[in-house]
């Protein structure tokens, strides 16, 4: 029973960074339908930020809001000059450009710090009295998970500018006309969907260590997490990252054991792709023909 | 086909010839190769810029043309022209099978969903259950067929003009399955896909045999691929090995038979080039290629050599 629990509360830890990821998925495709492919290596290519910050000697906390900030800039960034030019471009040339991104974050990280392993820093103690059950890490992990959820959800909820970006994504064409910039709205978006992910990789480079490629894995369980949520609901996002994250850990570790792993997220999108394509807590989709 | 167009055919397949006997064996291998990469985008090709169907997981398929033919090898004893068959059934039987729940999916979910294929897929080689056919994380070694009934021809070379030949073929076959009926159906379905079932195109059937066909190629791909590499491992038919073949395509020219030839040889030699420069630049120029492609010349190189040829007509 310890053994489960212990799997199920890993899984919890874990499941928080794959909301996370699956958050920033959904803000992206909400605002352009578009699933963002380099979305992991972005948030990787943000914990390499914070890797040589830190290892310049800056504190943690600094570094990390500092990360969260470039990231920010970053996604900003990208958005305004390699998405825009394709955002009406048919589907295969806009999946093109994200995997080209994806390549590019990956080889040019690679080029820079090498495709040595680097262990990261975790911000939380060593020891703690509910040890037993979980590391500190992995609840801290957990805790800053929630906190960026709830401030996403402030942002959105009860500012002018939470509340034009909604807009700009529900109704590009009824924004413009009540002054709304939806092209900003649109790079705003992509700023704080690197922001998040940035959050999610600091969060999880102690687990699987900092190297290029480690965003491969997690990536496809966020992608898992936003299809079993539904891929236009941020609130199910959250709950599908948990779900995910609990899924693959126990699966992992009573039924299949973990070299299938990865499996797990296959069968999962596809399955949920093929018998509930809106998620649990998405929209149906209705096309008029 | 036009004349002309025989021309160039002919004096392609002259040059074809005479190539491994003007350099060195490596070389050899590397052309042999390109005809391997040109088969598989070939494949792709029918699926993505045929049929439209995204798949950016057909390293799966060229790993278990690979795998069939390195088990049949290695356990069966099976000489290696009888695998390439043997693989390019499986391979259409699986791409048949993948391509059924692909028909609920369109363009990005599609994409998702072979995305995950892709990355999965070496993880499902190294399973320790199947590690005895496999050869788990170790891979299996097959052995360099020779030249058979005293052809004096060494075995780099044997094995490039029997990759050719297979390559011939599969092409003449595309060739003919694209220009006709199957063809103008599928292109029709990527295009207006009711007013296609309006006519009396089945759909369905179609899609999922364009994406069998396309699994069958890069099935036989693969097999030709592990027989010139001599080595099967999990880890080489990684999703960098999905993307590469996407790269092919984009570079290449969707929908058009001649760019599966640019496009190999653009896949193969470009990042030898850039090998020189650092491991990881290999990588950055093809992300660059790729955005640049999309952007300036979204018909890739064939879709370029069309426009030129014409132009150069009209004046």
């Amino acid at each position: 029973m310890d053994a489960f629990l212990h799997q199920v509360l890993a899984g919890l830890a874990t499941g928080g960074i794959y909301a996370s990821l699956a958050l920033a998925l959904v803000m992206i495709y909400q605002a352009t339908h578009l699933v963002n492919f380099a979305q992991g290596e972005m948030a990787m290519f943000s914990t390499y930020i914070a890797w040589s910050l830190i290892n310049a000697g800056m504190p943690y906390w600094p570094a990390f809001l500092l990360t969260v900030a470039i990231s920010f800039l970053l996604g900003v960034i990208i958005e305004r000059v390699v998405i825009r030019p394709v955002e009406n471009a048919p589907v295969l040339g806009v999946v093109t450009v994200f995997i080209a991104l994806l390549v590019i974050l990956n080889s040019v990280t690679g080029w820079i710090y090498t495709y040595t392993i680097k262990s990261f820093p975790s911000p939380f103690p060593k020891e703690m009295a509910l040890g037993r059950f979980m590391s500190p890490h992995e609840l801290g992990a957990i805790g800053v998970t929630l906190l960026v959820l709830a401030a996403l959800y402030a942002f959105f909820r009860f500012t002018p500018l939470g509340l034009a970006m909604r807009a700009a994504a529900q109704n590009p064409v009824s924004s413009r006309l009540v002054g709304i910039r939806v092209g900003w709205m649109l790079a705003l978006g992509w700023g704080l969907a690197a922001a998040v992910g940035a959050v999610a990789g600091m969060m999880v480079a102690p687990i699987v260590y900092l190297d290029p490629n480690m965003m491969g894995g997690i990536l496809l369980y966020a992608f898992a997490a936003a299809l079993v949520g539904g891929i236009d609901s941020p609130m199910g996002a959250v709950i599908g990252g948990f779900v995910v994250g609990v899924l693959e850990n126990v699966l992992g570790a009573f039924v299949i054991g973990n070299e299938l792993k990865l499996s797990v997220a296959l069968v999962l999108i596809i399955g949920v792709l093929l018998v509930k394509p809106s998620g649990f807590f998405g929209k149906v989709h209705v096309s008029r023909v | 086909m036009s004349k002309r167009n025989l021309l160039v055919l002919a004096a392609v397949l002259v040059i074809a010839c005479a190539l491994p006997f003007l350099v060195s064996n490596y070389r050899t291998f590397q052309l042999t190769l390109v005809l391997v990469y040109a088969i598989a985008l070939l494949g792709l090709n029918i699926l993505t810029g045929y049929s439209g169907q995204i798949s950016l997981g057909h390293g799966a398929f060229y790993a278990l043309g690979a795998y069939v033919t390195a088990i049949l090898m290695d356990k069966a004893g099976v000489p290696y022209w009888a695998t390439v068959p043997a693989a390019g059934v499986v391979c259409f039987v699986a791409g048949f099978l993948f391509g059924l729940p692909a028909l609920r999916l369109e363009g990005l979910y599609l994409a998702l969903a072979t995305f995950a294929l892709g990355v999965a897929m070496p993880q499902l080689l190294k399973y320790h259950h199947l590690e005895k056919w496999t050869g788990g994380v170790q891979g299996i070694v097959i052995p360099k067929p020779d030249a058979p009934f005293g052809i004096p021809l060494n075995s780099d070379r044997w094995l490039y003009f029997f990759t050719l030949a297979v390559a011939l073929l599969m092409f003449a076959l595309a060739w003919n399955l694209l220009r006709g009926r199957v063809g103008r159906a599928l292109v029709a379905i990527r295009d207006q896909h009711i007013a296609a079932e309006a006519m009396g195109v089945n759909g369905a059937l179609y899609k999922s045999a364009a994406f069998g066909v396309s699994a069958m190629y890069t099935g036989v791909a693969g097999a030709l691929g592990a027989i010139a590499v001599q080595f099967v491992a999990p880890d080489s038919f990684n999703i960098f090995l999905s993307i590469t073949l996407l790269v092919g395509i984009v570079v290449g020219g969707l929908a058009s038979i001649s760019g599966a030839l640019y496009g190999a040889l653009f896949i193969q030699f470009v990042p030898n080039i850039a090998d020189e420069i650092s491991k990881a630049a290999p990588w950055a120029i093809f992300g660059v290629f790729m955005i640049g492609f999309v952007y300036l010349m979204p018909t890739g190189v064939a879709g370029a050599v069309r426009l030129l040829s014409r132009r150069r007509r009209s004046q």
